[in-house]
């Protein structure tokens, strides 16, 4: 069981580093043709500029950027959590339901229905709002 | 595991590369023919028999590209995002099976596993963003964020209601339980809620704000070129080939619905063809889908995701798990999840926050405009109008 258990992670990690090589494979075949000159490799002050509207970039480059992101993020968090607990609930609903009856229901529907009761407090302060 | 079991499943995943590589070179061409057919263009002609050498043709060029480095990049950022992009996007096919017992690792958490490794691909999207110190790479990345995440939450619960019905998170006993009744039948309204954001999720149209050419410019991509802009490419393709396959498996039955009668090698081979039929039908829903609308706004897309998607997969959820603890009959189901997926479109084409203003243009003819304006009728040399 245990030895299935790591075997599983070994697979994982052996298509991780096949999916890790073949794009910088990608990389590094596209440098070699660099070297090789097959491909162009002209770098120029203009050329290596950042990509603006026809201006030069002016101030930071990396800029401000507007708060609302962190409470979409605050919000995700908590909904992406809930579904982590829903995850095995789901998965065993029908054993444990006859298991342990109604109780399995309504501790989820309680559980659900205090998510629900957050997500209409973010609603109604506004933080769904986008405009 | 012993060293031949390491190159037996190596050889699998360089197998699968190579197979998920060439389907990714299809649907770039089959995309550009569908695109161009809606448009009523041509589209690819010249490679080729019809043009069917086009992608060929991309990838060499891609790849003899000008590889360009801007100098405020941040280098190690910019250089490993296409990476951080593309293992995601490879990572989901250890547990995807294409028919009974023809998959590399039959996982049993399956479903929670692909769950898990799809959210990674946001962290290439912003580091792909930050890395190029570009305005509108940032804010293209930190659109990815809020995107994918807002909308990571409906695509989670409607995979949870197929859970509920299979009692299982192993993708192949999901579609053995579909023999009889695609769950899309008894769940028409989660089968919406997992299209919907998983086009999101793929930053498709009309969910592509994230690299909305004519707002973001190309978002995290724009400072990108040649073999690097060709690994978010790859990636986005296949991603675009995941999520037709998972529909396929969790809603349309799979290889198994409606008769798979044979078995054996006959059997597989039939049910990996089934499969691919199926999954190139919903391809081309996709394809369409991009043909046919415009792309949303982001405080639309943030509403929608938010105010529509997230209640409708609560309610999905607590239909499902009413219906199946008093063991009403599954039709019972089928006609709630209709009702109300008739009720989500009828809202979503009819309610205040969707429905923009829009300009009418009336066309009236020349002569119309002349008599109602007054201006003199012009000289027609002679001719009699």
């Amino acid at each position: 069981m245990l030895d299935e258990y790591f075997r599983q992670y070994g697979v994982i990690a052996i298509f991780a580093a096949l999916a890790v090589a073949v794009p910088a494979g990608m990389l590094i075949i596209s440098w070699l043709l660099s070297v090789l000159k097959i491909r162009p490799n002209n770098p120029s002050t203009v050329k290596n500029s950042i990509y603006e509207c026809g201006f030069e970039t002016i101030t930071e480059r990396w800029s401000n950027f507007n708060f609302r992101y962190y409470s979409i993020a605050l919000l995700f968090v908590i909904f992406d959590v809930e579904v982590v607990f829903l995850f095995p609930w789901a998965a065993s609903f029908g054993t444990m339901s006859v298991q342990f009856g109604a109780y399995v229901f309504i501790e989820m529907a309680i559980f659900i229905g205090i998510l629900i009761l957050g997500w209409l407090y973010a609603w109604k302060k506004g933080s769904l709002e986008w405009s | 595991m012993t060293l031949s079991e390491v190159f037996i499943i190596l050889a699998k995943a360089v197998i699968l590369m190579l197979s998920v590589s060439f389907v990714v070179l299809l649907l770039t061409y089959a995309e550009r023919k569908a695109l161009a057919r809606i448009q009523q263009r041509m589209g690819p002609t010249r490679v080729g028999f019809r043009g069917i050498l086009q992608p060929v043709a991309d990838a060499l060029k891609l790849i003899t590209k000008e590889d360009i480095l801007p100098t405020w990049a941040d280098k190690g950022i910019y250089w490993l995002a296409p990476i951080a992009v593309f293992v995601p996007a490879f990572l989901m096919w250890v547990t995807i099976p294409v028919a009974q017992q023809v998959v590399v690792e039959n996982l049993d958490l399956g479903l929670l596993y692909i769950v898990a490794i799809s959210v990674l691909s946001v962290l290439g999207l912003v580091m792909a963003g930050w890395g190029s110190a570009n305005k509108w790479a940032v804010m293209g990345g930190l659109r990815a964020a809020g995107q994918l995440i807002s909308y990571e939450i409906p695509f989670i619960m409607a995979i949870l209601g197929v859970v509920m019905l299979a009692q299982s998170l192993d993708l192949t006993e999901v579609v053995t339980q579909q023999n009889s009744v695609p769950f899309a039948l008894v769940q028409p309204l989660g089968l919406f809620i997992f299209l919907t954001s998983a086009l999101a999720e793929l930053g498709r149209t009309p969910f592509d704000i994230h690299h909305a050419e004519s707002e973001v410019v190309g978002g995290p991509f724009v400072e990108y070129s040649g073999a690097h802009w060709s690994i978010f490419f790859l990636a986005e393709y296949m991603n675009t080939f995941t999520i037709a396959v998972l529909t396929v498996l969790l809603f349309l039955g799979g290889w198994s619905w409606p008769i798979m009668p044979f078995d054996g090698f006959l059997h597989t081979t039939l049910s990996a063809i089934w499969l691919l039929l199926k999954t190139s039908a919903v391809i081309w829903l996709i394809f369409w889908i991009r043909g046919t609308y415009p792309r949303l706004r982001i405080d639309q897309l943030m509403a929608f995701g938010w105010k529509m998607l997230v209640p409708l997969s609560f309610l999905n959820i607590l239909m499902t798990a009413v219906v199946l603890f008093y063991s009403i009959p599954l039709w019972v189901l089928t006609c709630l999840s209709g009702i109300f997926l008739v009720a989500a479109v009828y809202i979503i084409r009819f309610s205040a926050s969707s429905s923009m203003e829009r300009e009418t243009i009336r066309l009236i003819s020349a002569k119309e405009l002349r008599s109602k304006v007054g201006i003199p009728p012009l000289e027609t040399g002679g001719k009699p109008e």
